[in-house]
């Protein structure tokens, strides 16, 4: 564990799929080493929510192969598979809390259903360590409607948490928040890979996010990974569509 | 690949029999969630108590003075608790139950479930090991099947307490004199074959609505669609399955 050195945590090795004739991914190759923030960025619709999908299982990757902390996915059977999934935490782009219960059920559900001869004190306490680390330790016995969209991604990040995964999957989580939140988030992010020794993919598509959380930076054009060094070397690439990304974000500014 | 509708409709009905027949496997497979299952059975039964009684109270009482016309034209009014209690046990509290939930708890199972389908809860649920068939689905479905006998069985006692009502204001008859004309007509065959039937209905109203909210697609329209399609599909299932249930009783009593 630490480092970049051992075996890597996610290996995605010529991953296609395809729903009917949009074919979204056409042979992904993606690695995540260990305790490290790799960001995809791509623009909507490119497939971003459908890479982390499948490699959760969520969705079947039509060819291709996909190891997570070394177990083939794809040939898991569903017993094995959900003994995989504890050991992963998913940060779902619009949350995706459980809106019929309290905050502090939210985030206990996963730790009740999956270890359910815990203790209830130990439960409580781990409940409270995991909303401390995102700083909403008072929101518990609130609901889901009544936080803010930053602090619902926050829940979501400490329900993630709550089972100590290894791997962390974070599906735009700055998307739709206004940029001192987003900051907070990005925060949040490296926090956890610092505290958790976690592996992480962050899908984005802001830049300022993925320069502040990536310590690999890649981008999903026509379902293809271009880049995967450093911010800077994945920007100094003379492909179009990689300059237009950031001339967007970053108006008038010439790419170092 | 035979033609695009045949291949769909049959991938239609092989996704349904596949719901059904993971019902049955998890029946049999712990956890059962006993909390949910309670939670989901005070939600379908306790909640359900103030519509089923108002509505077989009403029953029970129009019933009577309609039928009592037609008897009194062959001056057999005092068929009247016999006929009555022999169409609630039979027919009436088990269909208008039946009814009754596929409206108030299908809709709702089609809406929950739905929203929860597209906000990406069931997918939440599925991320972090959980079965979302089981803690949702299961639950869900073996609440409806064990609580629309038991309100049916509720339904058919108010209804003729209406009825009683109706009868000992007409025809003066006693509480004890009705109970025994009535009871003295119908068999244990009629009472247990309207249980079987309620549990039918109970688990049809059920897997019907999990399987339109748990397949929802589309936002808020889908949700929308989902517990439409629930309400419709249960209601349509429960009249074909009365059909044939009443058919395969007829033989029984013929036996």
């Amino acid at each position: 564990m630490g480092g970049p050195s051992g075996d890597p945590a996610i290996v995605l090795r010529g991953v296609t799929k395809s729903f009917g004739s949009l074919h979204v991914l056409r042979g992904v190759d993606l690695d995540v080493h260990r305790s490290e923030n790799v960001v995809v960025l791509g623009k909507s619709g490119t497939g971003k929510s459908v890479l982390t999908k499948t490699i959760v299982g969520l969705l079947k990757p039509d060819e291709g192969t996909i190891h997570v902390l070394g177990q083939d996915v794809t040939t898991l059977r569903p017993r094995e598979m959900d003994a995989l999934r504890v050991r992963i935490g998913y940060s779902f782009q619009h949350s995706a809390l459980y809106d019929s219960m309290t905050i502090a059920e939210n985030v206990a559900f996963p730790l009740i259903m999956n270890e359910p001869k815990t203790p209830r004190g130990e439960v409580a306490d781990r409940v409270d360590a995991a909303l401390e680390s995102v700083g909403l330790l008072n929101a518990k016995p609130q609901m889901p409607a009544e936080l803010s969209g930053g602090q619902q991604k926050r829940v979501g990040i400490a329900r993630a948490l709550i089972l100590e995964p290894e791997v962390m999957l974070y599906d735009e989580p700055t998307a739709g928040l206004d940029p001192l939140t987003c900051g907070e988030i990005n925060d949040l992010i490296v926090q956890v890979r610092e505290s958790h020794q976690t592996s992480a993919i962050v899908i984005t598509h802001d830049l300022a996010s993925a320069k502040h959380v990536g310590d690999r930076v890649a981008m999903l054009i026509e379902g293809q990974m271009i880049g995967g060094g450093t911010f800077d070397e994945l920007f100094a690439l003379d492909h179009p569509q990689v300059r237009s990304f950031y001339a967007y974000n970053f108006t008038d500014q010439d790419p170092t | 690949m035979i033609a695009p509708g045949v291949d769909r409709f049959a991938v239609a009905v092989y996704d349904r029999a596949l719901f059904v027949a993971r019902f049955f496997l998890e029946l049999v497979r712990p956890p059962w969630h006993v909390r949910a299952v309670i939670d989901q059975c005070i939600e379908v039964g306790i909640r359900s108590l103030p519509l089923v009684s108002l509505t077989g109270f009403v029953i029970g009482i129009v019933f009577t003075k309609q039928s009592r016309p037609s008897l009194e034209a062959f001056g057999a009014s005092s068929w009247l608790p016999s006929l009555i209690t022999i169409a609630i046990v039979r027919a009436l509290a088990p269909l208008v139950t039946a009814l009754i939930c596929s409206g108030r708890v299908g809709s709702q199972i089609g809406a929950e479930l739905g929203s929860m389908r597209v906000t990406e809860q069931i997918d939440a649920m599925e991320v972090s090991a959980i079965n979302p068939f089981k803690y949702l689905v299961f639950t869900r479905t073996l609440a409806t099947t064990l609580m629309v006998p038991a309100l049916t069985m509720y339904c058919g006692l108010i209804a003729m307490a209406g009825s009683f009502l109706n009868i000992t204001t007409n025809e003066k008859t006693s509480l004890s004199a009705f109970l025994w004309d009535g009871f003295s007509t119908i068999s244990f065959l009629d009472v247990w074959s309207s249980l079987a039937k309620a549990i039918v209905f109970g688990f049809t109203i059920g897997i019907i609505s999990s399987f339109q909210g748990y397949h929802t697609k589309g936002g808020t329209q889908g949700v929308g669609r989902a517990a439409n399609q629930a309400v419709v599909l249960s209601m349509f299932a429960i009249f074909i399955e009365e059909a044939l249930i009443v058919q395969i009783i007829g033989a029984l009593r013929a036996m």
